[in-house]
């Protein structure tokens, strides 16, 4: 190591991370194996490097023995090199002078020989020796936090979040994809267990929303674009016409009156298809913003041009527009909460229950809107010819816990399903079925909700129903929907005759949330649910620093942890906000100028604009604040002109040398 | 020692393969420890270097992996249209293409290089991959080409 | 596309009208068929639970003799048998996800001489007309379209339980599009997929015969004209016992119960006689008048 200005002196530090590392691998043994390899002054195993007296050991021993590189093999780097770097640190030396060996999630959790475990441990820890040899000083870049922020999404999260980071202090942009807040919360009638009426505990936080001076809605909006990085994210946000000037309309209705359509003839999105609405509508009474849309698709005058405009003429304030086109918003904004939400499972797709097929069988969204007052029905549960149901039974687990749909509980349908069941009850007198797998009623007040439906007489049925149908088979089944279902407590088939079927349908991610995943670069559990960094320490962060998610985007939850998070995430935002600025990892790309032919063969390679070239010095520029690090120009330098921090070519040739090369 | 000769060789009683892994941080780096965090079981054959992006993968980290003695080689990206920067798997794409015909004209099997997509959440993916590679590797026996080179120092 | 046939051997007795009324469907439609050389039984239902190294040996002689007749490439084979449709489907299967089993029974078929590569697809004759053919081409061949007629797809369980490949698995509609295409109506009814007693119907006869009634007595009740199968066990449970049902229960439940390829025949204007028509019990009279 003779172009070494200073003398290498390593301290090698083996985990035990109790029975998790020391179960598998010989970590005794790695430490004196490792105490015989080039430069390395002093190698010991401990049974938690993390802790306290684990970190002081580093420090201790870069004092004692003069040592200036650091080997830690335990965990994933991506757990605790930054805990190890601060321990760097605390002992007075560069933290990039440590390199982590995954020996527990990449050796002993994984692998069952401990022959071959050892093996593979040792070669690990030697190529980490010979690669923190050629490991240089660095220094993190500090750069400001732009204080605003932006939240996706304004259903209940979404509006938590949003009234969080506003009380704080926060510039807040809040961007709805539909023309209203509220999202699914806004749908529902009562919720469980408590039995509050939804819209008196949601509207007041809408209307917050809209009054605060420090949020800027943009309903019907979506984002288009996003660059940047943690802290001065630049964003894109495409206003969709809504063909009503927001700032002139008060919601007074007028335009929806005159339209040229007298009744409504287009399926109401809200009320889920069962009342029509007109092309121009408010999407309900408390739609916040309280802003007519006209929808272009339907609209007379965008389908034909012939129409006399009565909406138009109606308004007295002329708030209609006809000639309003995509407008596209460019924001600046140092975190993101993404608060997406979540898509009902389409019961289509389970054709043996019949949905869409027998008109009395409905999901439990619809029932939803029928128990509202302002529903399609006006509060009244009733079949499709209007007549009240005289029983009615109520499937869980729709699209849940199936290995054909999806295989996660959705963890509220078994609580809806008793709301519901109650519900019904209470409007109809009717006999009520519930048909559970098992009952999950984990919360606070559930369980005590479930015993008292129990004593509500609501009949309770555990098993899977097989399907439903209109196939009679005694007099007592015609004209009924039969459900045929293996009661497994009584040990036997069974066909219960109902005027009502209710199918209670799973959480699935939406169909857009591999768009904003792209978008916002994060990633997707397998499911397809946004993926927290960590399931248990870090349930709102992303892999993406600055980007924080909360409720059912994330997984299936009901309001009051969809609440709990979006104050999480808020709480992680102002935390980032507030400490003024971020540290970004120094692997940023750099030019030795001498080498640089000019080719100019990098340009074109970086995503991020970074490298620019020099017409003077004919030489390309990397642009170290626009540099996010991957490498990829540094790969196909044909000169080798371009290097990185912390993934220096020497680094890496020595780690590959280090795991294949014996060196004692 | 001729190109044909490099692996015409027995494979040697109890021999495992070693396997050089360029892994992505952010997807298949993940993937590794949420197999761990899992308790997945896969051969202990693989040897990870972690990297930014496969995009950094400079095709002599390849070469110079089989020059040192691995008996194969894994990279693993995103999948496509997922990088966490922008392109970087398909600008290693590109290189690994290249690098295949390249291995081929220098004798050596083509199961020797793989380059694979595993997101984050793949963790059952990962292991799948390294068994089925290990597998593989295990059929064809030691990569000679250390011997090569060493055989040409001299 | 040529493809292999495979009968099995109901087709050869009392589901004769079905192969008899499929070759004449497929001859006039231009769909060739040749037959597996020496094939043998299927192995059926029931001998994979006595003897699964058997069972699965014996089928897959069958897949080997179609991959040695029909070349390189793949090789389809049509199977018109609901069970011997899913036994040769779960063999194929078996094979190529179970490496020791694939193992053992390649040596077995090396001792007869044979070798099984995994080159075969195995096709239902409703997949090869919706999928291959089309319906659109189907629909120009129809001389005598079935206008006014009822038609009850009764879809018994093999042909996609439990390996659903070409229609739904709970929800099959691939012989409803058919009858629909020769002019028909299809009716939509709830035991499309229910069982037929199977075995049963001779077996423990009161158990076999009351699903028969099920059955016969929702289609009557949906105002079926006719019901159409393409499994020849559900198509002689459906039917001989029609008397002795009707009887048992005091309910007339007497219906045509007949092959789906029969009622295309008719509707592509084939001679009755090749389509088998004058073996059925219960004759079909609002198709032929």
């Amino acid at each position: 190591m003779s172009h070494h200005k200073e003398e290498i002196r390593i301290g090698v530090y083996i985990c035990h991370c109790g029975h998790n590392i020391a179960g598998t691998v010989d970590v005794t043994g790695i430490a004196e194996y490792a105490s015989r390899l080039p430069n390395v002054v002093i190698s010991k195993d401990y049974k938690y490097m993390c802790s306290d007296p684990g970190q002081v050991l580093i420090g201790q021993d870069i004092a004692e023995h003069k040592l200036n590189r650091i080997v830690v093999s335990s965990c994933s780097p991506l757990l605790h090199e930054k805990t190890f770097r601060d321990a760097l640190v605390k002992g007075g030396l560069n933290p990039f002078f440590l390199q982590m060996v995954n020996i527990r999630e990449n050796v002993s959790w994984v692998h069952t020989d401990t022959d071959d475990a050892n093996l593979k441990a040792r070669d690990l820890v030697r190529a980490a020796v010979h690669r923190v040899a050629y490991q240089k000083e660095l220094t993190k870049k500090k750069v400001p936090v732009n204080p605003d922020v932006l939240i996706v999404g304004g259903g209940i999260a979404g509006i938590s979040a949003a009234l969080t980071m506003a009380d704080a202090g926060k510039k807040v942009f809040l961007v709805e994809k539909e023309p209203t807040i509220g999202g699914h919360m806004a749908l529902f009638d009562k919720t469980f267990p408590t039995l509050d009426c939804a819209a008196c505990i949601l509207t007041p936080k809408m209307s917050s929303v809209k009054k605060h001076p420090n949020i800027t809605l943009w309903s019907y909006s979506e984002v288009s674009e996003v660059s940047g990085f943690v802290g001065n994210y630049k964003v894109k946000v495409t206003r969709k016409p809504r063909y009503v000037i927001e700032e002139l309309c008060v919601g007074c209705y007028a335009c929806v009156d005159e339209c040229i359509f007298k009744e409504g003839k287009f399926p109401d999105e809200f009320n889920l298809g069962m009342s029509k609405r007109k092309p121009v509508y408010l999407p309900f009474p408390q739609a916040t913003p309280l802003v007519a849309v006209i929808d272009d698709k339907t609209c007379i005058h965008f389908k034909t041009g012939k129409c006399q405009q009565s909406c138009a003429k109606a308004c007295d304030r002329n708030a209609i527009d006809f000639n309003q086109q995509p407008e596209v918003k460019e924001i600046e904004v140092g975190t993101v909460i993404l608060t997406t939400g979540f898509k009902a499972f389409d019961a289509r797709r389970l054709p043996y229950y019949g949905y869409g097929k027998f008109p009395n069988v409905f999901t439990s969204l619809e029932v939803e809107r029928m128990v509202n007052a302002s529903g399609p029905t006006e509060g009244h549960v009733v079949l499709k010819d209007g007549s009240k149901p005289k029983s009615v039974g109520i499937v869980h687990c729709v699209g849940s816990r199936d290995e054909k749909t999806n295989k996660w509980c959705s963890r509220v349908c078994c609580m809806y399903s008793l709301k519901l069941a109650h519900l019904i009850k209470e409007h109809t007198g009717a006999e009520v079925y519930n048909f559970y797998i098992d009952m999950r009623t984990p919360g606070k007040g559930y369980e005590e909700f479930y015993d008292k439906l129990l004593r509500e007489d609501v009949h309770f049925i555990r098993g899977r129903v097989a399907e439903v149908s209109d196939w009679a088979t005694t007099s007592d089944e015609e004209g009924k929907l039969i459900m045929r279902v293996e009661d497994t407590m009584v040990g036997m088939v069974r066909r219960i005759p109902v005027d009502m079927v209710v199918l209670s349908v799973g959480l699935e991610p939406r169909d857009d949330a591999q768009d904003i995943r792209k978008l916002f670069n994060i990633s997707c559990s397998t499911e397809g649910f946004f993926l927290e960094k960590h399931p248990k320490l870090a349930p709102v962060d992303t892999f993406t620093d600055g980007v924080f998610i909360a409720g059912a985007a994330q997984g299936p939850r009901d309001i009051p942890d969809s609440v709990a998070q979006a104050g999480a995430a808020a709480a992680q935002a102002l935390a980032l906000i507030d400490s003024g600025h971020v540290e970004l990892e120094p692997n940023t790309a750099y030019i030795t100028d001498t080498l640089c032919s000019g080719c100019k063969s990098c340009l074109n390679i970086c995503p991020y604009k970074a490298i620019a070239f020099d017409d003077e010095k004919r030489k390309s520029v990397i642009n170290e604040a626009l540099c996010k690090g991957c490498g990829t120009c540094v790969a196909s330098c044909p000169s080798g002109a371009i290097r990185q921090n912390l993934f220096e070519d020497e680094e890496i040739f020595s780690e590959i040398r280090g795991l294949f090369v014996e060196s004692i | 020692m001729s190109d044909n000769q490099i692996n015409k060789q027995a494979i040697p009683a109890n021999w495992k393969p070693r396997i050089a892994a360029f892994f992505c941080n952010w997807c298949t780096y993940t993937a590794s420890d949420l197999a761990g965090v899992s308790r997945l079981k896969y051969p202990a054959t693989i040897r990870v270097i972690r990297i930014m992006c496969s995009g950094r993968l400079d095709p002599q980290f390849v070469t110079d992996a089989f020059a040192e003695g691995a008996d194969a080689v894994l990279i693993g990206g995103c999948h496509p249209g997922d990088c966490h920067y922008a392109n970087g798997n398909y600008k290693c794409l590109r290189r690994v293409h290249l690098l295949k015909k390249v291995l081929k004209q220098m004798g050596l099997e083509e199961e020797r290089l793989r380059l694979e997509w595993i997101s984050a959440s793949e963790g059952k993916r990962l292991a799948e991959v390294v068994s089925e590679m290990s597998e593989a590797i295990l059929k064809l026996g030691p990569c000679k080409v250390k011997q090569v080179v060493e055989h040409y120092e001299k | 596309m040529k493809y292999l046939y495979y009968p099995g051997c109901s087709l050869r007795s009392t589901g004769r009208a079905y192969e008899e009324s499929l070759l004449a469907v497929f001859r006039v439609l231009g769909i060739d068929l040749a037959e597996i050389d020496d094939w043998n039984c299927c192995g059926a239902t029931n001998y994979m639970s006595i003897n699964e190294h058997r069972a699965i040996a014996i089928t897959t002689r069958n897949l080997a003799l179609a991959e040695q007749q029909g070349g390189s490439g793949e090789v389809h084979i049509i199977a018109p048998c609901n069970a011997c449709y899913m036994g040769l489907q779960k063999t194929k299967i078996y094979l190529d996800t179970e490496q020791g089993l694939r193992e053992k029974i390649l040596k077995t078929m090396e001792g007869a001489g044979l070798r099984y590569e995994g080159r075969v697809v195995i096709r239902h004759p409703l997949d090869v007309l919706i999928n291959d053919f089309g319906l659109d081409k189907l629909k120009m061949a129809v001389k005598k379209p079935l206008h006014d007629l009822r038609v009850i797809s009764y879809y018994g369980c093999q042909m996609v339980r439990p390996i659903a490949t070409f229609d739904h698995e709970a929800d099959p509609v691939s012989m409803d599009q058919v009858a629909m295409t020769l002019g028909a109506t299809a009716v939509d009814w709830g035991m499309k997929l229910r069982c037929c007693g199977g075995s049963m119907t001779s077996t423990v006869p009161d158990v076999g015969q009351r699903l028969n009634y099920l059955l016969l007595k929702e289609a009557k009740a949906k105002k079926g004209d006719i019901m159409i199968t393409a499994c020849p066990l559900c198509q002689f449970n459906l039917e001989c016992f029609q008397g002795k049902i009707s009887k048992k229960f005091r309910d007339d439940i007497s219906i045509p119960v007949m092959f789906f390829t029969q009622l295309m025949g008719m509707a592509l204007g084939i001679p009755e006689k090749e389509l088998g028509i004058h073996r059925l019990f219960v004759k079909p009279r609002p198709v032929t008048v």
